[in-house]
């Protein structure tokens, strides 16, 4: 059975989440990610089954796996910016 | 330097056999006398090559709005007295077209996910691994390139079944649902023919039936095709009615690409497991986005596609039931895969990415649900809000991701042209291209009027509130703006009947 994690881990986790979600460069990728995490970790807080906690924590790091490669693909391969996003807006962690 | 080592072979010869650092040195050399690349120079180049492939069209349609800008001041002021009037209405529609110079992006929002959905980066992510590494066939069973790649699309083949309550073996991987679809008209009829000469379908169904359903027309079958009543469903007691005992196969859409109706289908499968006639869907627009399940509904084939789940293009699946057996003709001949149903290799990363697809639409079912739902409800309202204006199909059995409205005494095809930031469509993408209007509207008495001006929208997953929110404004005011230009608008506000009208001969 994996450890279960403390609080301070899983905030950290969802830190991680909101930071990579927003790092996408594509408008309806970055807000989806951004409204999905935040969607799910507060779905999930109220849990106190410590051996559900451990099995969603687990999941979740492979998620934000997926989420830290993707970001990475999304920068890579960029398109204009849409009609309703701001020209200056957010989405590239280099600017 | 190309010319000259094509043109001396032999010198060429030489430099081969040298080291590489005096290789470049004599190159710089003897091609090159006066600039001098250091080897150091060179890598610094190639780490400079940028990885970002911008279509950087932004920068281009900046410029142009700018000249733009400059030559309309130019002339009004030279010829303002004059045509004052024109030009200011001109240029109301050039504002209402296009917006320019506002400090936003250029690329249009994104509102035709009947046509097709953008790939999920998650799916993305578990494809990607079949292209740098797992390419094993997975029908080779002699090693364990095979294997692992076999054993991914088996995975992927039980998160597809498990999304319509099926067995994963009954799963046959094909090119999509026009392929699903045609496999299932073609295929059915063929196997049966010695008894059975029938097919029903109904006539809002996708083109690929209508036409495979048409070609079996040719082969000597009958064809019976369904109308629908006005909001788009199909009559059950006429459905019934029309069954005979030489029906093979009856075939109706879950979700309507058009107008998102929701067709009965537990009704319609009950029906037709009374008659013992094979029930067949079409659930490209429905698979993952309404509860479907096949031994409730009663189902004994269904067609699914893969990108309408946000999953890779070109690839779809067809549920095949085993128990009792549902028996059809294959349409390619050949190594025999796919339970002989479909022979030719799969396409591991597009069966990957469209397990994947399937999963996530699993796993996000309730979340998807929800937000559609809200932003559906929101861009209905804001749309019917407008004059005029009415939505097409059942507003009771729909898919609230697929509304479709029509925008009375406004040319539909004018309004897409006047809304080139949004990707909106009258119909389905593969009659887009031509003029006719939707056959699909005219099923449901609407005329031919009122059939031009309907346009569809698509929330899916990805769309957000922001773009909602700006459709409706860009819409409503566009729709005003068309009207006023409209003299059958003028006519309209002045209380004339339009059918009253008789218009002089063309």
């Amino acid at each position: 059975m994996p450890a279960t994690p403390s609080r301070l881990q899983v905030l950290s986790l969802y830190k991680q989440f909101i930071r990579n979600s927003n790092q996408f460069n594509n408008f309806n990728f970055r807000e989806y990610f951004l409204r999905i995490s935040r969607e799910k970790f507060k779905e999930n807080a109220p849990i106190q089954d410590k051996e559900k906690v451990a099995k969603l924590y687990e999941a979740a790091q492979r998620d934000l796996g997926v989420l830290k490669r993707q970001k990475l693909i999304s920068q890579m391969y960029t398109f204009d910016k849409l009609v309703v996003e701001s020209a200056k807006d957010q989405g590239d962690s280099r600017s | 330097m190309l010319r000259r080592t094509v043109a001396s072979g032999s010198s060429m010869m030489r430099m081969a056999k040298l080291p590489l650092s005096s290789r470049t040195a004599l190159a710089s050399a003897t091609t090159l006398p006066r600039r001098h690349y250091s080897p150091a120079a060179a890598v610094k180049l190639t780490n400079d090559i940028s990885l970002e492939t911008h279509t950087d069209t932004q920068m281009a349609s900046r410029d142009q709005a700018a000249a733009r800008a400059e030559a309309s001041a130019g002339s009004s002021a030279k010829a303002a007295a004059i045509i004052d009037e024109i030009d200011t209405s001109g240029r109301t529609a050039l504002n209402a077209a296009y917006q320019e110079n506002t400090g936003f992006g250029t690329r249009p929002i994104y509102m035709d996910m009947q046509a097709t959905t953008p790939t999920d980066p998650r799916v993305l992510d578990t494809m990607l691994k079949f292209f740098t590494g797992l390419y094993g066939n997975p029908h080779s069973n002699t090693h364990s390139y095979g294997w692992e790649t076999n054993k991914e699309v088996e995975t992927a083949r039980d998160h597809i079944a498990k999304l319509i309550g099926a067995d994963s073996k009954e799963i046959v991987f094909t090119s999509g649902a026009t392929e699903s679809n045609n496999m299932v008209v073609k295929g059915v009829a063929r196997f049966y023919k010695k008894t059975k000469k029938h097919i029903i379908t109904t006539r809002t169904e996708h083109k690929c039936v209508l036409e495979a359903a048409r070609a079996m027309i040719n082969e000597g079958f009958e064809v019976t095709f369904l109308p629908v009543d006005e909001a788009g469903l199909v009559d059950l007691k006429e459905l019934e009615a029309a069954i005979r005992p030489d029906t093979c196969l009856v075939s109706v859409m879950a979700v309507n690409n058009e107008i998102g109706v929701i067709q009965p289908l537990k009704e319609i499968g009950q029906i037709c497991k009374k008659h013992k006639v094979y029930f067949h869907t079409d659930a490209a627009q429905a698979y993952g986005k309404i509860k479907l399940d096949v031994n409730e509904m009663n189902i004994d084939l269904l067609s699914i596609s893969s990108h309408k789940i946000y999953g890779p293009k070109g690839i779809g699946a067809l549920y095949v039931r085993r128990r009792p057996r549902v028996r059809l003709e294959p349409l390619f001949s050949g190594g025999g895969q796919e339970r002989g149903l479909r022979s030719g290799t799969l396409a591991p990363p597009l069966v990957a990415g469209f397990g994947e697809a399937a999963r996530l639409m699993h796993q996000e079912f309730e979340s998807d649900q929800a937000h559609i739902k809200r932003l559906s409800d929101k861009l209905v309202k804001g749309l019917l809000a407008n004059d005029h204006t009415n939505l097409n199909g059942s507003a009771s059995h729909r898919y609230p991701g697929c509304i479709n409205v029509s925008f009375a005494y406004v040319e539909g095809e004018s309004l897409l042209m006047a809304l080139r930031d949004i990707a909106l469509s009258s119909g389905s993408a593969c009659t887009s291209a031509s003029l006719e209007p939707s056959y699909v509207l005219h099923a449901l008495g609407r005329d031919d009027a009122l059939a031009h001006s309907s346009i569809r929208f698509g929330i899916g997953r990805f769309t957000t509130e922001r773009e909602v929110d700006y459709v409706i404004k860009a819409i409503s005011e566009r729709v005003e703006f068309l009207r006023s230009i409209s003299p059958l608008w003028e006519m309209v506000q002045e209380g004339i009947d339009l059918d009253s009208i008789e218009w002089s001969g063309h």
